[in-house]
């Protein structure tokens, strides 16, 4: 085979894999089995330096919802589950209106942005509604695509560093990742949005410009992928905690359809009309 | 429609967007602790997020038809349990079980939807099949 075209071809193929995002250790459909059943055991070894795939949640398809507050620590008023709020962070969580939390509002009080269609930013995109995954790699980056907002992000990882001063606050913010060892990528993300137009979770946890998260993917074996997520933010919180700890997603068939999940204003504004009104009367009885 | 027009209209569109009250999809904290069981003809199945909503017409002890609007869930989950945009039209025979709210209101979060043809709609279980994925 000519030389030329010994170069040409993998790299097509590559190529063609990627933006169909249809990596070679996409796991392939058992026979007869719907591409959205549950991945059975016997996996095999993870791939060396590769987390592409098409992921979901693995105990349940809800478990990333998290309606409730993040994964690690709900807000639920446990004590284990308290975070370590500076003062700032706790007056500016104070000024948040959740519907979600043990310090829930009435439905018309609420001011979540999210209410308002506004984008959800990272982390809040791994933070709420955390669903079918897909995920795109090459040698220059990652590409992370969320099912909720139909959203991606960019994580590099052609060894470049974040940028040290900040060009423009973005809502998923600047990512860098490096393999810590053949299984694990680790990524920081810097240069995210204040704390007036994002919010770490649904119950109002507050974030602000000064966040760096770093998240861990570890990839077990070839079917499971562990993601694990930092959070730190001297202005929010006095010390880093784990808002995600090795949380589980399921490796799906490549084929998977990924249906649509999205904030429509027009669609909101007639459930709102609808029945969020309606039922909302009955919040004022008996929400705090 | 002259330019003007459309473009008041779509203020006022952008108007009734912004202005719209906070309300959003929550927890049960609004709803009684019991189901009820209603028998209605539908009006309408909205298919949307955040949740689909099912309107559908009851007669009431007087012989009064009330408009009802069940909750259900979001696409996904109902697409996972079955549900389509075209499980409903208007006009077909529907026995809903739902959660009423507390404040007596004609609103309620679905449970499951009993067609005339005798398909069962359930909520969706929140869980895999075949449990976890291992």
């Amino acid at each position: 085979m000519p030389r030329r075209l010994v170069v040409v071809v993998p790299a097509a193929l590559a190529l063609s894999l990627f933006f169909l995002g249809c990596s070679p250790t996409d796991r392939p459909a058992p026979s007869g089995a719907s591409p959205d059943a549950a991945t059975p055991s016997d996996p095999a070894p993870a791939p060396i330096r590769d987390i592409s795939g098409t992921w979901e949640p693995a105990n349940r398809p809800g478990d990333g919802t998290q309606a409730g507050g993040v994964h690690n620590m709900p807000n639920d008023g446990a004590p284990e589950h308290a975070l370590p709020y500076t003062e700032y962070g706790l007056a500016t969580y104070k000024s948040h209106k959740a519907l979600e939390g043990v310090d829930r509002v009435p439905s018309a009080e609420g001011n979540d942005p999210r209410n308002l269609c506004e984008p959800l930013g990272f982390p809040r995109a791994t933070h709420y509604n955390f669903r079918k995954t897909q995920v795109l790699q090459n040698e220059h980056k990652v590409v992370v695509l969320y099912q909720f907002a139909q959203t991606w992000r960019l994580i590099w990882i052609d060894g470049r560093e974040n940028p040290k001063e900040i060009p423009e606050r973005r809502w998923y913010g600047y990512s860098a990742g490096k393999w810590v060892d053949d299984y694990t990528l680790v990524v920081e993300t810097v240069g995210l949005m204040p704390e007036d137009r994002v919010w770490l979770d649904a119950t109002g946890r507050p974030i602000s410009d000064q966040l760096r998260v770093e998240e861990r993917f570890h990839r077990v074996n070839r079917d499971r992928l562990e993601l694990t997520v930092t959070i730190d933010d001297p202005k929010m919180y006095t010390r880093p905690w784990l808002s995600m700890d090795k949380f589980p997603m399921a490796l799906r068939d490549p084929r998977t359809d990924i249906q649509e999940m999205y904030c429509s204003p027009v669609e909101l504004a007639k459930y709102n009309e609808l029945y969020g009104e309606a039922v909302s009367d009955s919040d004022n009885t008996d929400s705090k | 429609m002259s330019k003007t027009r459309m473009a008041a209209a779509a203020m006022a569109i952008g108007l009734s967007i912004v202005s719209a009250p906070l309300v959003a999809h929550h927890g049960g904290a609004a709803l009684d602790s019991k189901d009820i069981t209603l028998k209605g003809t539908v009006i309408e199945w909205f298919w949307s997020n955040p949740h689909c909503l099912l309107q559908f017409e009851v007669k009431d002890a007087k012989g009064q038809a009330v408009r009802w609007v069940g909750e259900t869930t979001n696409p996904i989950e109902l697409t996972r349990s079955g549900w389509t945009r075209g499980s409903f039209k208007p006009g077909e025979q529907v026995s809903v079980t739902l959660r009423p709210a507390k404040n007596g209101r004609p609103v309620g979060s679905i449970r499951s939807v009993l067609h005339a043809n005798g398909t069962v709609f359930k909520r969706d279980s929140g869980e895999y099949p075949g449990g976890p994925a291992q």
